[in-house]
């Protein structure tokens, strides 16, 4: 970049911090300001004049005018290399289980990765390739994924493999090829390179719009609006709807290569959650522990607000990494709302004029750059790979047209709304079936996929499903203003066809061991039945028999998502659901 | 905090607010505390030698020429087995008429704990209270608020649930606390005999509100004390959470900022979160559980003071009187406890959770059917019978003069939904409507 500068500090306002430096410094540059003994991390936000602008990543507590700062003549940057999954970093991707104690040290920086681990390293290039960044030269095993090693991002321009290293057993540090640049100079590659978190890894051919099918296990979103594979989507919801243990059940079982989870400004114990339960539970698709696939980026509510900040681009440029070997990256940030209160502080401390709310006023923008990361994409070697984005929202009030939302709506493709009532009611998830939407079911090349995936009905029966909802909807608000006896029969059956329709593939109880996950085959056989059941003409003699009557069929439907799928005792409910129908139908 | 002998002192102060001054000083430390004639002070911003300080009792009476001097590092308590049974104010001086502590200096508002050191909660915390223990269970190492309009009792719950809850250790904050109420603490738990294992940093009405500021640090690196270094088991009590977010206005307006929502600092889930993030599970057996009360003002839980708290805490109890029942109730719809699922079903009773989802769900139809009767429409049979419900579960089960163990609670949620509904109204998981369906007449 530049010679790296020197400084003094000359103001602090709570962690941001006003320096004035010797030499050029450059936008987003990171510096260390020396505290006592300790070395604190910050990175330039802002230059006028002489005075540079800083944010710290730590508590600025005892620092004084006159400390001394050194430039670093980089931006914040991630070391990217095999040994990431099953890591927990804090936002800057320091390991926090290389930390001694149990309290975390100001200025304590600890190494992303393991110098002394060896790698099973297989050759993929062979001398005189031509390559550039990106191109795959060899791959180690890392948590059973063929970890790519790759050319590093920063090269530009293309290159000529002179040597890779035979396969063997190798650390992080070794040089593992020798490629040639166009002016004949030997340039050494090892396992480990380092990029800057704000800029986007573009290391790919192309980025078609996505189409294949992201199965998560979960009905509500699988069946009813379903997001791909580098599909974005978000999760607004008011606190207490279950936001969280809606992300965790994606996490763990969406079917992904890779999850990389960005706890940002959340609560401790629900990262702690994820640190105790991952090593323990199993993925549904591949049957290996959760952890193997798993990297989690912990900067907590009570961690550094700039941290938090970074956290998410941490985050990012760990999974476009991982999209580069042709993975399946799933990254889910909890929440993005924190992220922006981060931007907000800051943008306060610096006295600019604020936008709505008092965010910064390029929010919005900030926003879509981020969601724009994600995507599919077919490499240089046309091989494809992924990053699925989910954010979730916390608006401020549950009210979703605050400047977050707003800004994430105009974003992400897939809105998964988390209303209050139902989450009163308890039916959970509480993603409102009617105003949550997935742009993907729009899209032609998705609706290829699916017919050949299930079938060329199933995009039919599901809308038709959403009809039945809506119609629900709106006879229940009848029924309230017109009341029981107000509104012919037929509308009470139709009522109740909703209901079935929300408590058996709606609602799905996340804690239980069965129906936490429902697999595709399964949600498909679930749709299929309740639809013919909805399908069906019920005779009735008065208003009064339907509610009782259809509680009955729904329980049986319940007790059947409870089961093992094609067990006896999964039929034994079927065949009696079977009997309670003839009952009342012509 | 005595005055040693290199100290420099500066008299030359340039600006004076009601919250804030500001001098011309050197060698001053972001965060430093200061004395401006005797009054406590603390650097909240440094730009060249131009720094502003906090201060804490209000800037009345100060003289440009007031004597300001730095006492060399942040706010401090002492920590030793001594703060057992004591009261202190919002600067850790005692109040009650005791001696000073000796002990450890501890600079107030240390570091955060690493969250793979961290242990997930796992022990229940039985309040007897239904409402809390069968809906909304409390477990050690959580944090979690009373949201109640201030007509609530809620300083009364939360004495009844602090001294139930068998902890080695209370401590309670108390911020603008009315000088009643701190009596009623005193008094509540000196009848109890528990006073040996309480200790209070209290911050009344008659006291500047800005010193709030200090009392929930002031607590919580007392509860470090005895949770990291003799490995208790601390519950923390912080009354009222809302005066607390009041005095961070009054400081931030004081200092230019740009307020965000409901005129509160942009940083306000921050601040909170930096409190109520100290609620923790170590791992050598020690643990912080935090339970606070965040006064709202008509139930209104989207303002920025309860609706940032709800995004941090884990879960909230909500106070509200239910006028059916002529009871105040822990209600089940507001309220929440996210780590109940840690010990629901497996501290207690396998139907733990179905049952309580059930009771809930079916509370809700009561109130669906309540609506249909506001309105005038006629009510089905089963409209009548989840009314009928709603009247005894909210009198037996929710209120909070409710007074039994947990097991006593399941069986008599079973007892009423026996009593008001059929087998298959209620959707709980077969196996258990077999072992501990009772059918009434």
């Amino acid at each position: 970049m530049h010679m790296a500068a020197k400084g003094k500090v000359v103001g602090i306002i709570s962690n941001l911090v006003v320096v004035e430096a010797t030499d050029a410094v450059a936008q987003n540059e990171i510096c260390f300001i020396k505290v006592d003994d300790e070395q604190l991390m910050a990175e330039v936000i802002k230059v006028i004049g002489k005075s540079v602008y800083v944010q710290v990543f730590e508590s600025t507590r005892g620092m004084k005018i006159g400390n001394d700062v050194e430039f670093a003549g980089h931006m914040l940057e991630v070391t990217l290399g095999p040994g990431i999954l099953s890591k927990n970093y804090d936002g800057l991707q320091n390991d926090l289980d290389k930390m001694e104690g149990v309290f975390l040290k100001r200025g304590d920086y600890t190494f992303p990765l393991d110098h002394d681990k060896e790698w099973d390293f297989k050759p993929l290039a062979k001398p005189g390739d031509t390559v550039q960044a990106g191109s795959w030269l060899g791959e180690v095993d890392e948590n059973f994924q063929p970890h790519k090693i790759m050319v590093p991002f920063v090269f530009e321009g293309t290159y000529t493999v002179k040597s890779v290293t035979e396969a063997g057993k190798y650390k992080i540090a070794d040089t593992m090829a020798i490629l040639v640049n166009s002016k004949g100079e030997e340039i050494p590659v090892t396992m480990m390179q380092k990029w800057p978190v704000k800029k986007a890894i573009t290391a790919y051919k192309e980025k078609p719009r996505p189409f294949k099918l992201l199965e998560t296990g979960v009905r509500t979103i699988d069946t009813i609006n379903p997001i791909v594979e580098g599909g974005t989507g978000f999760i607004p919801g008011p606190f207490g709807t279950g936001k969280t243990v809606l992300q965790h059940a994606i996490s763990k079982q969406a079917e992904a290569d890779i999850v990389v989870i960005a706890a940002c400004g959340e609560r401790a114990n629900e990262v702690v959650e994820i640190f105790t339960e991952f090593p323990e539970l199993v993925d549904p698709h591949t049957g290996r522990k959760l952890t193997e696939r798993t990297t989690i980026i912990a900067n907590t509510s009570n961690m550094p607000v700039a941290a938090r900040e970074a956290s998410v681009y941490t985050a990012m440029t760990i999974s476009e990494y991982y999209r580069s070997m042709g993975l399946r990256v799933l990254m889910m940030a909890d929440s993005t709302s924190r992220w922006a209160q981060a931007l907000r502080e800051m943008s306060n401390r610096l006295e600019e004029l604020p936008g709505p709310d008092a965010f910064p006023m390029d929010l919005p923008a900030i926003i879509s750059n981020f969601y724009a990361r994600a995507g599919y994409v077919y490499l240089n070697n046309g091989k494809p790979g992924s990053i699925t984005f989910i954010g979730t929202v916390s608006p401020a009030g549950g009210n979703l047209k605050e400047p977050v939302t707003e800004s994430t709506k105009k974003a992400a493709r897939c809105f998964y709304a988390l209303q209050q009532s139902r989450a009163d009611g308890k039916r959970y998830p509480a993603i409102n079936p009617i105003e949550s939407y997935s742009k993907y079911l729009e899209y032609p090349e998705f609706e290829e996929y699916i017919a050949e995936r299930i079938n060329d009905q199933w995009l039919g029966k599901i809308n038709e499903m959403k009809t039945l909802l809506q119609r629900g909807l709106e006879v229940s608000e009848q029924i309230n203003i017109l009341g029981d006896d107000g509104v012919s029969v037929d509308y009470h059956v139709r009522f109740w066809k909703s209901e079935v329709i929300d408590f058996v593939i709606l609602q799905q109880d996340a804690f239980d061991s069965i129906d936490a996950v429902t697999s595709l085959e399964r949600q498909e056989y679930m749709v299929n039945k309740v639809m013919d059941l909805c399908h069906m003409e019920y005779t009735f003699d008065s208003f009064a028999e339907v509610g009782p009557y259809f509680k009955r069929v729904i329980n049986l439907l319940r007790q059947m998502n409870y089961s093992e799928f094609k067990s006896e005792k999964f039929y034994n409910y079927e065949k009696e659901l079977k009997e309670t129908l003839t009952e009342v139908t012509v | 905090m005595a005055t040693k002998a290199f100290q420099k002192i500066f008299t030359k102060i340039t600006q004076i607010t009601k919250a804030t001054v500001s001098l011309q000083a050197d060698g001053v430390g972001y965060g430093e505390l200061a004395t401006i004639q005797g009054q406590l002070a603390q650097v909240v911003k440094i730009i060249g030698d131009e720094v502003t300080l906090q201060v804490f009792g209000g800037t009345e009476g100060i003289p440009t020429n007031a004597e300001v001097i730095f006492l060399g590092g942040a706010p401090t308590l002492k920590v030793s087995d001594q703060l057992a049974g004591r009261f202190f104010n919002a600067f850790g001086k005692p109040i009650d008429g005791g001696p000073e502590i000796d002990g450890t200096v501890v600079e107030i508002g240390g570091p955060s704990v690493n969250p793979v050191r961290r242990k997930q909660p796992s022990e229940l915390i039985a309040t007897g209270i239904a409402g809390i223990d069968l809906n909304n269970t409390l477990v050690s190492g959580q944090k979690i608020p009373f949201f109640a309009d201030p007509d609530q009792p809620f300083n009364q719950v939360m004495a009844n649930v602090a001294l139930r809850a068998k902890a080695d250790k209370i401590i309670l904050g108390g911020m603008g606390l009315t000088n009643d109420d701190y009596l009623y603490f005193k008094q509540v738990f000196d009848n109890a005999g528990a006073l040996d294992r309480i200790i209070s940093f209290v911050n009344t009405t008659e006291n500047p509100p800005v010193e709030r500021l200090l009392v929930p640090d002031m607590a919580l690196t007392a509860a470090e004390y005895f949770a990291v270094e003799k490995n208790e088991s601390v519950l923390v009590l912080l009354t009222d959470m809302t005066l607390y977010a009041d005095a961070l206005s009054i400081v931030s307006n004081r200092m230019d900022q740009i307020p965000s929502k409901d005129s509160m600092p942009g940083s306000l889930y921050s601040d909170l979160a930096k409190i109520y993030e100290k609620a923790v599970q170590l791992p050598d057996g020690g643990s912080i559980t935090i339970i606070a009360v965040t006064t709202l003002s008509g139930g209104d839980i989207t303002h920025a003071i309860p609706d940032n708290t709800g995004y941090i805490t884990e879960g909230q109890l909500f106070l509200r009187s239910d006028s059916d029942v002529g009871k105040v109730i822990v209600d089940p719809f507001r309220s929440l406890s996210r780590l109940k699922q840690l010990v629901i079903g497996k501290k207690t009773r396998k139907d733990h959770p179905q049952v309580m989802n059930a009771a809930v769900r079916l509370y809700a139809d009561a109130a669906n059917a309540r609506t249909k009767m506001e309105n005038g429409f006629d009510l089905s049979d089963y409209d009548e019978r989840s009314l009928a419900f709603a009247k005894d579960y909210s009198s037996d089960i929710l209120a909070i003069d409710v007074n039994i163990g947990t097991e006593e609670m399941l069986d008599q949620t079973w007892k009423l939904l026996g009593k008001h509904f059929k087998k298959e109204e209620v959707g709980i998981r077969e196996e258990f409507v077999k072992e501990y369906w009772t059918e009434q007449e």
